[in-house]
């Protein structure tokens, strides 16, 4: 079962490190074209450690909606 | 989930390696300059941050140090540091400071200076640091260059690791001259396609 809540990117501030991406347990986080992490919704298992990790505090954690 | 490690997780140990190199033989510092242009080739060549991604000995580093080592007080980095204006401030400030080695270097290159066996840490504490070079080995420009770039190295990383002991593990990547740089490109890069 998906878990309630997942990870997202504010990709404005988000500066690319990947820090997240070499954090994330599930492999759901990477970033892309160098700009900015992107994490996949679907992957994403919402146990916040990419936002704990995160030095530019863009990640989030948000309530799942029906279609997420 | 323990993730599967690669050969390149270890590049940590290739910058504690490459610190403790110039601190015998300053003539290593040139090696520092992978870390210069690699990051460029992989944004310009490849349109990707695979060099901050992956193969950041210093981020790797920090990571250890701050996250499995605890040294880091995890607290939230400030806003500013990781604003447009710091980030592309500190990235022009780091290019004129490294503009200033090469210009050393060229005038110890043409005679015009002598070639000074210190490093300068954070652009004003001279540090003596004769012992890690034998005068004549190579031409002074080189050596020069070497002291030079090698205070800028070390600079950085111990601007690093304070950050990382007073914020996130990473936050030196918030900041960072080389990812502000390859960010920028990649981003450049992808509005042109």
């Amino acid at each position: 079962m998906a878990s309630r809540r997942y990870a997202r990117v504010d990709r404005t501030v988000c500066v690319a490190c990947g820090a997240c991406a070499s954090v994330c347990p599930k492999g759901a986080a990477a970033v892309s074209h160098g700009c900015w992490a992107e994490i996949d919704p679907a992957a994403c298992v919402g146990c916040g450690l990419c936002a704990k990790t995160c030095p530019a505090g863009c990640i989030a954690l948000a309530e799942r909606t029906d279609d997420r | 989930m323990k993730k599967q490690k690669h050969w390149y997780d270890y590049l940590w140990v290739w910058t504690a390696v490459y610190f403790a190199l110039g601190f015998f033989n300053i003539l290593f510092a040139w090696l520092g300059m992978i870390d210069f242009l690699l990051p460029l080739g992989f944004a310009v060549f490849g349109g990707n941050k695979w060099f901050c991604n992956h193969l950041c000995g210093r981020g790797q580093l920090c990571m250890k140090l701050g996250g499995d080592l605890k040294c880091s007080r995890n607290r939230p980095t400030p806003s500013w540091m990781y604003s447009k204006w710091f980030r592309y401030g500190f990235l022009i400030f780091f290019l004129v400071m490294f503009g200033n080695v090469v210009f050393q270097t060229w005038l110890v290159g043409s005679g015009a200076a002598s070639l000074r066996e210190a490093v300068k840490l954070f652009w004003t504490f001279r540090v003596p640091w004769g012992w890690a070079y034998t005068a004549g080995a190579v031409p002074d420009w080189a050596a020069q260059f070497s002291f030079g770039f090698y205070s800028l190295m070390l600079t950085s990383l111990l601007i690093g690791l304070i950050v990382m002991a007073l914020f996130k593990p990473r936050t030196w990547c918030t900041f960072c001259p080389m990812g502000t740089m390859t960010q920028g490109i990649c981003k450049l890069r992808r509005a042109g396609k």
